[in-house]
């Protein structure tokens, strides 16, 4: 009997080759790890573990793709007459004189259009015609970084956006989104998916549901979950809602390059007074994504052809990652808009292209509860 | 030169395989004459069967069969139908409970009904299964503790997918089947809340968990380490103390001043692996029926530490006076 035969002689050389396989083994499963050591940096009272860790090996490789282009010579602002008395059909840079105009166009061709279009991407033979939808779009888009630059600035402080904060040389955002149309079932049979379990990098590749953003980016559905008191008093908030909840956090926690702990002290997520600074900047964050999306996305909805569309004909909106693109300040917090002072508003016409359709009451009335320039964590 | 250990063992001693004691008359008799399995006998007895399977043994396979079917041919068509799509997102599918929408009515097979029944059939599985390895205690005239263990397993389960979302009023509320989902549905669970963290129960049940694997580690490497004395008969030494079970008992004495016997050891482990599931179905069913949020249960009961603040103070944006939305 071979069973006997082998039982007596245990320590062969297939039993070494074993080993080999199993440890080779063990080590593959460890190919989706990244290696030691990170840095870690304390953000909160020492023992609450509020730290940030960080792979400076990746974060290398993010700095270089997070560069700020060279900012242009300023315009002389004055001794130039306004290039709306020049230029015909300026509806939004009327208080610009024409070098300052000249110079945002140069930057925006520069900041956006395909650069073997250039001005044409956007503009026709007669440059005051508006046939092109882009050139109808880039309008609209002027006057929304006007719009974030000055009624914003709970959320984008000083530092302010440009063009390239998102746009990054591309003419449509690396990051944008639409409505993810989920998995129609085959037949009325099969069960739903419910709008989660699939492998989707929106919610850092979590089986949560993976389309938070038309929930609490496009309608204003609500963000918190917790009840403020200890025993039941009529929160019936359910799991599946904590879990969309969680799945925008984990947009957030990726689009910003952050753990949990760069806003919450994660045994009271909910807790405003042991959270950071940074929280409250987050919060204004969400409704501004929210407000830009309703007040200037959407109504650009039949401005845009076909193809630029969703699935479900929906325009392309913003979230966190279309600034962000990974850094927790975009750009790591260089201000370009500062060299852009034809960026800052408002300077707009009532006069605009598309009417004006502010949402949900945003406005410079909102006050500021804390700075949110603090740097990425405080340290103690 | 082999040698004979207690696990990993290298010599296989090998006898007629051994069928059993004899049954009492029943319904069905001892299926197979048991053969041998090389492998197998590296790390227990090599021997397997003959198996017994009965009534409630067949009727829990079918039943456990049918749940798993549900659930898995729900997570294929979830993939269109894709077997590869099947294996690559395996770990993120899932059969998802009902919408908490239709509370405790029955809802439309797409949309949580498939879970229902999946659900129905894997605890007619379990406590089948339970049932049966009850009878088959009894059959062999022995106590029903591991009966009594898997109970607790069973209570834990039944607590998280049908006791607490009725208490609740929405099967909404239970886990769904599936790798990552029913993670992501516990991290969820205590998100919601207010950290599990601080459910004083989930607490017990943890340091239950903690304490089995001490005890298991304690209590093996004592019984491996006098087996060379032949600890490792255990029962015998029960009976009949010998120098293995002075020598252990000393070991514990020495070491901390205090030592399980040969016997209580075993009651020991017992209760503290039952008493993991169980406190920790109370602590589940304790959450969202009588306490919403933990923390702040926490620090109404002054069980919560509250550390220095180190940034200015936060308020929440939604509080001002005309905040946005």
């Amino acid at each position: 009997m071979s069973m006997f035969n082998r039982a007596s002689n245990g320590s062969g050389g297939g039993e070494r080759r074993l080993r080999w396989v199993a440890g080779v083994a063990l080590l593959g499963a460890l190919a989706g790890c990244e290696r030691p050591p990170m840095d870690v940096l304390q953000g909160g009272y020492r023992g609450t573990a509020m730290e940030q860790v960080i792979n400076p090996r990746l974060d290398a490789v993010k700095a270089a793709q997070n560069v700020v282009p060279p900012s242009s010579p300023p315009a002389p602002a004055d001794g130039q007459p306004l290039a709306s008395s020049v230029y015909q059909n300026i509806q939004v840079l009327k208080d610009l004189n024409v070098a300052q105009f000249t110079r945002v166009m140069v930057a925006i061709t520069q900041w956006v259009a395909p650069p073997d279009q250039a001005c044409n991407y956007c503009h026709g033979a007669n440059m005051a015609d508006d046939g092109k939808y882009t050139k109808v779009v880039a309008r609209r888009m002027l006057q929304m970084v006007r719009h974030i630059n000055s009624d914003w600035k709970n959320h984008v402080a000083a530092t302010g956006v440009t063009c390239y904060t998102c746009h990054r040389g591309n003419a449509v955002p690396k990051n944008v989104w639409f409505t993810n149309p989920g998995e129609s079932s085959e037949s009325g049979l099969i069960a739903s998916n419910a709008g989660q379990n699939k492998p989707e990098p929106a919610v850092g590749y979590a089986s949560l549901p993976y389309d938070p953003f038309t929930r609490y980016l496009l309608n204003a559905e609500s963000i918190r979950v917790n009840s403020t008191e200890a025993l039941p008093s009529g929160n019936h908030t359910s799991i599946k809602s904590a879990e969309a909840t969680y799945g925008l956090m984990m947009h957030m926690s990726t689009s910003l390059g952050v753990n949990c702990t760069y806003c919450h002290n994660s045994r009271a997520f909910a807790v405003w007074d042991q959270s950071t600074p940074k929280r409250v900047t987050a919060w204004y964050g969400i409704r501004m994504a929210r407000d830009l999306n309703n007040a200037y996305m959407v109504p650009l909805t039949a401005t845009f052809p076909a193809h630029r569309l969703g699935v479900l004909g929906d325009v392309a909106k913003v979230n966190c990652l279309t600034c962000h693109q990974g850094v927790f300040k975009p750009l790591y917090g260089v201000s370009m808009a500062k060299d852009y002072p034809e960026l800052q508003g408002p300077m707009a016409s009532a006069a605009a292209a598309t009417p004006e359709t502010p949402a949900q009451g945003q406005g410079t009335s909102m006050p500021a509860a804390t700075p949110p320039t603090a740097a990425l964590t405080t340290g103690h | 030169m082999a040698e004979y250990q207690n696990i990993f063992t290298r010599v296989q001693v090998r006898a007629p395989a051994y069928p059993g004691t004899p049954l009492p008359s029943g319904v069905w008799g001892r299926q197979g004459k048991g053969g041998f399995i090389h492998l197998l006998g590296r790390f227990g007895d090599a021997q397997i069967g003959p198996i017994y399977l009965g009534t409630t043994g067949l009727l829990s396979l079918i039943c456990g069969f049918l749940a798993f079917e549900i659930i898995g041919l729900n997570m294929l068509a979830s993939v269109h139908w894709n077997p590869i799509q099947f294996v690559r997102q395996l770990p993120w599918l899932a059969l998802e409970p009902p919408s908490p929408s239709y509370g405790l009515h029955l809802p439309p097979l797409k949309d949580g009904g498939w879970w229902l029944m999946a659900g129905f059939f894997l605890t007619a599985s379990l406590l089948l299964w339970w049932v049966r390895m009850y009878r088959r205690a009894r059959a062999l005239g022995l106590g029903t503790h591991t009966a009594w263990a898997f109970m607790s397993a069973i209570w834990l389960y039944l607590v998280l997918g049908i006791i607490r979302p009725v208490l609740m009023g929405n099967f909404g509320e239970a886990v769904p089947f599936g790798l990552f989902p029913h993670l992501d549905w516990t991290a969820a669970f205590s998100l919601r809340y207010g950290n599990l963290f601080y459910n004083p129960f989930h607490a017990l049940s943890i340091a239950f968990l903690y304490g089995s694997a001490l005890l298991f580690a304690m209590h093996a490497g004592t019984i491996l380490a006098v087996s060379r004395y032949g600890g490792d008969r255990e029962l015998e030494q029960i009976l009949d103390r010998g120098t293995a079970t002075e020598r252990a008992a000393l070991f514990w004495r020495w070491t901390m001043g205090f030592n399980a016997t040969m016997e209580s050891i075993h009651r020991w482990a017992w209760w503290f692996a039952v008493l993991t599931p169980l406190v920790g179905g109370i602590g589940i069913l304790l959450t969202g029926t009588v306490v919403d949020n933990w923390y702040l249960w926490a620090v109404k009961h002054h069980v919560a530490p509250m550390y220095p603040h180190v940034f200015a103070p936060v308020i929440d944006p939604a509080s001002l006076p005309g905040a946005v939305k």
